[in-house]
């Protein structure tokens, strides 16, 4: 059974095509079979971010349109055999993706793969709703920061309401995936901890990526984090996330900030 | 400021959570059917408008949305004219 996965946020600049590649890669690296579709129409990225940009010939509209065939639209990762990717149009017409065009291309995706991945635009458009539209899945990726947290709230709402999924009275599978997480200034209390953030959101915790340079370096190289620098702790998150979603259990632990800094900040603190 | 000053700057994750709460409360309970205050606001100016002419620039309309209740308050300047009649 293939299942259809919309990575969303709402806020822009959280993560979501970083998260969609590195999730994407790290299910490929599973063994399944992945396809990553971009529906951010005009502002596509995720090819660039799987370091494809330079293959795209046809994209997600040109195949919707009848233009090209799916098979031909879908661009093989050269490093990972069994990831593909369908690349988002760069034109400007926000009505070139149709609910019944979208829907016929996921239709003709899940005879092909295990896993759909959807890298949904920020905003709640068009291209967000049509992402979410047809997905078993979702994985809202949220940073600890408020205009981030308000936004994911009301993405979670729209996922339980105008879903095909919602909408036919079946349950959304929601997940947290918190991103760009500082465990230090979450311990000074500058930054608002993960139990803050799940506790206002209310939906089961997928993962913890720390905000690194090594994110950075991998989307500077075009190669999902999981591929370049698979002992980083990013790139792990990723990895365990990936297994949650297989269904394995995988205990999540909150990352700390480096051993001696804290101990060190407590001691300046009672000498002061 | 000390050497360590920047140790004492308050924490503010706290307050981000707070302010969050009280926030999304609010817009939860209003998901789907507008803006509740908006819609009163609108049927009370309509109501008073009935009545007597009411000069939208002597109309003054406060609100305070607060975490467990919020308050609407509606100033309107009746002329002695008005009620005259």
């Amino acid at each position: 059974m293939s299942k259809v996965m919309v990575v969303t946020s709402g806020k822009g600049g959280v993560g979501k095509t970083t998260t969609s590649a590195a999730l994407g890669a790290a299910l490929a690296q599973a063994g399944q079979s992945v396809a990553l579709v971009d529906f951010d129409v005009g502002l596509r990225n995720l090819d660039l971010v799987l370091g494809a940009e330079r293959r795209v010939v046809f994209d997600l509209v040109n195949v919707i349109h009848g233009d090209a065939k799916l098979a031909q639209a879908m661009i093989r990762d050269k490093r990972l055999e069994n990831l593909s990717l369908l690349a988002a149009s760069q034109t400007r017409d926000k009505e070139a993706l149709t609910q019944d065009g979208v829907g016929r291309v996921i239709d003709e995706l899940r005879g092909r793969f295990d896993w759909i991945v959807c890298d949904s635009p920020a905003g709640i458009e068009k291209g967000a709703t049509l992402a979410m539209r047809f997905a078993d899945v979702a994985v809202v990726v949220a940073n600890p920061e408020v205009s981030s947290v308000r936004d994911s709230d009301r993405i979670i709402g729209l996922l339980d309401s105008k879903t095909c999924r919602a909408e036919s009275g079946e349950a959304m599978e929601k997940h947290l995936l918190i991103t760009r997480f500082d465990p230090l200034r979450a311990a000074r209390g500058e930054m608002m901890s993960v139990e803050d953030v799940l506790e206002i959101l209310a939906i089961p915790l997928l993962g913890i990526v720390v905000e690194s340079q090594d994110v950075l370096m991998a989307s500077n190289v075009g190669c999902p984090i999981t591929l370049h620098n698979p002992a980083s702790p990013a790139a792990r998150a990723y990895a365990e996330a990936a297994r949650r979603l297989l269904g394995e259990t995988v205990p999540i632990t909150t990352p700390t900030a480096p051993r001696g800094f804290i101990s060190r900040l407590f001691a300046r603190k009672a000498a002061a | 400021m000390s050497l360590f000053g920047f140790l004492a700057r308050p924490r503010s994750a706290p307050q981000a959570r707070d302010r969050l709460r009280a926030l999304l409360a609010h817009e939860r309970g209003m998901a789907g059917r507008g803006d509740l205050i908006a819609v009163l606001q609108q049927e009370i100016l309509a109501a008073i408008a009935r009545h007597i002419t009411v000069d939208r620039d002597k109309v003054m309309v406060r609100l305070d949305r607060g975490e467990t209740c919020s308050t609407l308050e509606i100033g309107v300047e009746v002329p002695h004219w008005a009620l005259a009649n």
